[in-house]
């Protein structure tokens, strides 16, 4: 779907699809880009600060683009009794950017989840949908780098 | 309905709020985030009462019922504002001595009623930028309290929506898109949320400094002028009762903290008004575009031109009172008297915080390199000037404004009320077409507080169809009405502050309903003493048309006290 058609299927000035547009709208581009919240706001017939308002309120909107890569790291409480933060900052300091950040080559972007309910292999990460678990500073530092060199 | 406050009867009505009750009633409850006439939101909690169940419920949003039983000051209320006060203190930079709202901030006033004697929550405060760089209101993130008056005002009230809530959570804050400054936004510098905003958070830009360096320079001749809602306001700054009319004591004050001469803006006004009455004589006449919308308030200017850029046409062509008193000053006066244009520095003192971004725009310059009116000072730091230089106000004696610029009519005094200009313009189209005046000159179905005030008037054969609009919300459906081709109106005067320059974002804080309904009947009594009501009987602008304008809307005129505006982005 193009942001177009996004545009075309919700009706002008109806600011109670505002929610479903911008979930539209990141859907097409991974991230909610300046111009398409201006665009959602003129739209939507509501001033662009509350477009903003919203779109930073809620979690799920991203005002970055997504890396090639997403790393998901679980932060939740067996990760974190099982040293999560330690695989956290390698990852950040491998990659030069903090969590909720992209590569400026676009090819990673850290989170940080809360709970991702793989207790058992904690700490965990997730690369692309693809669970990594009982891992180490030396053994993420081993795992990221293999990512690295295939692109 | 029955109710019960203080274990005392009272009679409540269905769909009141227990806030609604006592304050009808007399009964203090603090409030911060409330704001008459807008929907409460129960965000500050300030104050909460106790209900018969032991519960704690928001007095501004919680609705009575019958037999209802309401403790304002149990144990359990007074302790629990106390703890709101000081967390909100936690979260708050406490610079108090160093902070412009010092004296007159609504948490500052709650912390000595309630007796707050230490910071008894300390944790990470919020942080957040600074934004300076608009020239007419400055945001401190870090003094906001988050009571959401200011996005209440620029949403509802204002229609303009440049500031909301963004993100969440101890993170939240009040801002523009995507982070900007107000001056990449389509804020329109009224600076309502200025007055909607209990703490130091908003402000306006302060050109104090400037003003005082040209002052102290023996080289330059300072030139002050004072708009029409300053004197009906400025008395509060100095513990006078609001709506004290102190035409006299103003320039008083101004020459003794050295100020060269001080020519009243209301003269302006009076010129405006020549301009402006003959702009829509002319328009009726020639079939031109209709209605005419007035131009004296820099807000509304800048809404249109971000909102409705495609009906710039309608809106008059005349230079505010404001630019008009500058282009004289700067033109005519400097050649009346030989003074160096670029040795004149022209001090404006508005009610208003738009004025410093309208004194800027490139297009209201007779030089086309230096400003016409040099600084812009508001109500507030015009009194905070005068406090600094150790002026007893009060004592004042009564004085004059300097001639050539000084005179002026009741006509250009009413200009400080929502629907002045209007009431002003009519008066001098009505002679201008019949050639004599109005049998009553008062026309009091434009006055009052009311956001939208209608009218007819027969002046001749023709019956005008008028409106004075004030609050920026309100003017939507007259724009809509343009915009379709089917506004029945000739003449529509917009002021972008609710009741007009008497409420501005530049007067005296805090503001309340009652202060402004003082300061208006002031301006109004103002008028009503003059000898002389109407612009066309100023003998000074005649003096200025005969010397040197020609006559209204003559070449000359167009040149300098027209102006052009603009297309602006809209975010």
């Amino acid at each position: 779907m193009s942001s177009e058609s996004v545009y075309k299927k919700y009706p002008k000035n109806e600011a109670s699809n505002l929610i479903a547009l911008l979930q539209d709208i990141q859907e097409v581009h991974g991230y909610l880009p300046e111009d398409d919240i201006i665009r959602v706001a003129k739209h939507a017939g509501v001033p662009t600060s509350r477009v903003f308002g919203v779109a930073t309120f809620y979690n799920q909107f991203r005002l970055t683009p997504l890396g090639k890569h997403v790393i998901r790291v679980c932060r939740g409480t067996a990760c974190h009794v099982k040293g999560s933060l330690d695989i956290l900052q390698t990852l950040e300091a491998e990659l030069g950017i903090k969590a909720g950040e992209t590569t400026r080559d676009l090819q990673f972007t850290i989170e940080t989840v809360a709970c991702i309910g793989a207790c058992s292999i904690a700490p965990v990460i997730v690369i692309d949908g693809k669970y990594y678990g009982g891992l180490t500073s030396k053994s993420v530092y081993k795992l990221i780098n293999e990512y690295m060199k295939k692109d | 309905m029955n109710i019960k406050i203080n274990n005392n009867a009272y009679w409540a009505n269905p769909g009141e709020t227990i806030l609604q009750v006592t304050q009808r009633e007399g009964i203090k409850i603090p409030t911060l985030c409330y704001m008459s006439d807008l929907t409460p939101t129960g965000a500050c909690r300030i104050c909460v009462v106790e209900i018969e169940t032991g519960q704690l419920v928001p007095a501004c949003a919680f609705p009575v019922y019958n037999g209802m039983e309401v403790q304002t000051n149990s144990k359990k209320v007074r302790r629990s504002r106390k703890s709101i006060i000081e967390l909100l203190i936690a979260n708050h930079p406490q610079d108090c001595l160093v902070c412009v709202r010092n004296g007159n901030c609504d948490l500052q006033d709650l912390a000595a009623e309630y007796g707050v004697r230490s910071y008894r929550y300390v944790g990470e405060k919020r942080s957040g930028k600074l934004d300076l760089a608009s020239p007419a209101v400055e945001r401190d993130p870090e003094k906001c309290i988050l009571c959401g008056r200011c996005v209440r005002m620029c949403h509802e009230v204002q229609n303009v929506g440049a500031i909301d809530f963004v993100n969440r959570g101890f993170y939240s804050q009040v801002s523009p898109a995507m982070d900007r400054s107000l001056n990449t936004t389509a804020c329109v510098y009224c600076g309502q949320c200025v007055v909607a905003c209990p703490v130091g958070a908003l402000r306006e830009k302060s050109y104090l400094k400037v003003a005082w360096e040209a002052i102290n320079d023996p080289e330059i001749h300072v030139i002050a002028q004072v708009a029409p809602a300053v004197r009906v306001a400025i008395g509060e700054e100095f513990g006078l009762p609001p709506g004290t009319i102190t035409i006299g004591k103003i320039p008083a004050a101004l020459r003794r903290i050295g100020v060269n001469e001080i020519f009243d803006t209301n003269f302006a006004a009076d010129l405006t008004i020549m301009e402006e009455a003959n702009e829509l004589i002319e328009r009726i006449q020639s079939g031109g575009k209709l209605p005419l919308f007035t131009s004296c308030s820099p807000g509304w200017i800048k809404y249109v031109e971000h909102f409705y850029p495609e009906l710039l046409e309608y809106v008059s062509t005349c230079k505010s009172p404001q630019g008009m008193q500058g282009a004289m000053i700067k033109s005519y006066y400097a050649k009346k008297t030989g003074l160096d244009p670029k040795k004149i520095f022209v001090l404006s003192i508005m009610p208003c915080t738009a004025k410093k971004f309208e004194a800027g725009r490139p297009e209201l310059s007779v030089s086309h390199t230096d400003p016409d009116v040099d600084v812009v000072l508001s109500t507030r730091e015009f009194a905070r000037m005068l406090k600094i230089a150790g002026i007893d106000f009060n004592r004042m004696p009564e004085e004059g404004f300097d001639d050539p610029l000084g005179e002026s009519t009741g006509a250009g005094v009413i200009f400080g009320a929502s629907g002045g200009v209007l009431e002003a313009a009519l008066r001098t189209a009505h002679y201008m077409i019949t050639g004599k005046d109005m049998d009553q000159i008062d026309f009091t179905s434009v006055r009052g507080l009311q956001g939208v005030k209608e009218s007819s008037i027969k002046i001749g054969n023709a019956t005008l169809k008028v409106a004075a609009v004030s609050g920026l919300h309100n003017i939507d459906r007259f724009l809509e009405e343009v915009r379709n081709g089917n506004s029945e109106y000739h003449f529509i005067e917009v002021m972008a502050c609710p009741g007009g320059c008497i409420n501005g974002g530049g007067q005296p804080l805090p503001s309340s309903p009652e202060k402004i309904k003082k300061r208006m009947e002031a301006i109004y009594e103002i008028d009503r003493s003059l000898p002389k009501r109407c612009s066309h009987y100023n003998d000074s602008v005649k003096a200025l048309y005969d010397n040197f304008l020609g006559k209204p809307g003559s070449k000359k005129s167009h040149e300098l006290l027209h102006t052009h505006y603009m297309k602006r982005e809209s975010i």
